[in-house]
């Protein structure tokens, strides 16, 4: 099949120096991108451009390419990842987009996020929350012998669906509040299905919460806008989880 | 359980079960509300109106259901305040509608819509009955058990009030008709809220919600329908 080309489109891109910088939009032109690019071969051809103007290129994060790292974080025509469902900036191709249309690209927008350039923004904020409980750290030995510790289907299933959020921050951009519920619920819960992440669980609800509250994250008004846009389909019923698991903590403190 | 009161969680539970208590109330006034269209005498109402007055469970929970309300809007303005400013510079574009439901992004307009109303009806109803007084609602006499009981015409003052003027009729069924759009997503998102809720639970309690939400904006709507249409 022929490779169709958009022979020209309009890129409205968010340009900020540096954190304390204004910022401001700024339109580019793009011509001929096959519909095959991805929309990051897009924004490198645009960036080649930019360079042999002899123009400051635009910053945006990037690293694997493979929709597994979670590093990109576009906000793209007003949904985070663009738009499409169940996949990261780089999963998405440019045969979403037509002929002429103007594309406008913002950094996600969340105060505890602050841009660091253009569309770069820090997420040190969801290292924090993992610092202060998303881990094992009682012993748990050597490894066990098969099936010593019984964990059901389901359960290991469910811890799974947990784990495999990758912390882009789409939940977050997603939400009206900015609230990073989707993804604390998911590092609690994946760690609260197993047994080894059961010994810590009350401690690390209460601290994780805590931690959220702390760096001005909004709270969650269950609009489900987060589970949509999230590329991991993590599901908000691991927010109902966290929820049980620090009112639990919180009765027992 | 320091500090809970001041945490996310711990503020939304509050608005979780005020919620769940406020709509318990809003089941029990729709089922003596319904009272006025099955006795156009308005013995039936005026006795259901009579017993709520008198019963003394009713009294002591009347100051419990004005906390619930004061609690309720309280909390919702701290908490949606401390929401907006989570994100203090907003984006261009924003393209919601397939990832959230209207009301669910809605539900402090929807609540302010229909705190406008409450005040509405309170002065029509509440004010009258409890402080003001009204002429309507001389005293009369039904028999209840065999005996003579001297009550308030309190179905006199609701019926004067939608047979006399339709716009009173048109605004109360558009209060229940925000009322439902409100609990659309209330209802499923308190328990949510208090952790009832996982993937199976999930679909259940949204079709729950769903018809508690009609339920409620159609029965009320019957009330001053029935009498905007029969007199």
């Amino acid at each position: 099949m022929a490779d169709v080309i958009l022979k020209k489109i309009y890129v409205k891109v968010w340009r900020q120096s540096s954190p304390s910088d204004k910022g401001r939009f700024e339109t580019y032109e793009v011509e001929n991108v096959s519909q095959g690019s991805s929309f990051l071969e897009m924004m490198d051809i645009l960036n080649e451009k930019l360079v042999g103007e002899g123009k400051e290129p635009i910053a945006f994060d990037h690293d694997c390419r493979e929709g597994i790292c979670g590093m990109c974080s576009l906000y793209i025509n007003g949904r985070p990842h663009g738009p499409d469902t169940e996949i990261t900036t780089c999963q998405l191709h440019m045969r979403k987009f037509s002929e002429g249309e103007t594309i406008t690209v913002e950094p996600w927008r969340a105060g505890a996020f602050p841009v660091i350039k253009d569309l770069i923004v820090d997420r040190d904020a969801f290292e924090k929350i993992l610092q202060s409980g998303g881990f094992v750290s009682v012993n748990t030995g050597g490894v066990p012998d098969g099936n010593a510790i019984p964990v059901s289907y389901e359960d290991a299933e469910e811890a799974m669906d947990a784990a495999a959020c990758i912390g882009c921050g789409a939940c977050v951009s997603a939400c009206k509040n900015s609230s990073a519920m989707l993804f604390v619920s998911a590092k609690v819960s994946h760690l609260a299905k197993l047994p080894q992440g059961r010994v810590e669980a009350k401690k690390r609800a209460r601290n994780m919460v805590a931690k959220m509250d702390e760096l001005g994250f909004g709270g969650c008004t269950n609009t489900g806008a987060c589970e949509v846009e999230c590329p991991k389909a993590i599901s908000i019923s691991n927010i109902a989880r966290l929820n049980r698991e620090y009112l639990l903590a919180k009765i027992s403190e | 359980m320091s500090n809970f009161i001041t945490a996310s969680i711990g503020k939304k539970f509050m608005m979780s079960v005020t919620g769940l208590f406020l709509m318990m109330f809003v089941l029990v006034h729709l089922s003596l509300n319904l009272m006025l269209i099955f006795d156009d005498s308005g013995d039936l109402f005026n006795m259901a109106a009579h017993f709520m007055a008198t019963n003394p469970a009713i009294r002591i929970m009347e100051p419990v259901l004005a906390l619930g309300f004061i609690v309720h809007i309280i909390w919702s303005l701290i908490i949606t305040l401390q929401n907006m400013k989570a994100r203090p510079v907003k984006f261009a574009k924003r393209d919601q509608k397939n990832a959230s439901s209207w009301a669910s992004r809605n539900m402090l307009i929807l609540g302010s819509l229909i705190l406008v109303f409450l005040v509405v009806h309170i002065m029509n109803f509440f004010w009258k009955m409890k402080v003001s007084g009204d002429p309507l609602l001389t005293h009369v006499h039904v028999m209840q058990g065999g005996t003579e009981v001297a009550m308030e015409n309190a179905y006199a003052l609701v019926a004067s009030l939608f047979k006399g003027s339709m716009c009173y009729g048109v605004l109360y069924i558009l209060g229940s008709v925000l009322l439902g759009l409100h609990m659309t997503h209330g209802f499923w998102s308190a328990f949510q809220t208090i952790g009832f809720n996982n993937t199976v639970w999930r679909k259940r309690l949204e079709r729950i919600a769903t018809c508690f939400a009609v339920i409620v904006a159609v029965g009320y709507s019957i009330i001053p329908l029935y009498f905007m249409l029969k007199f």
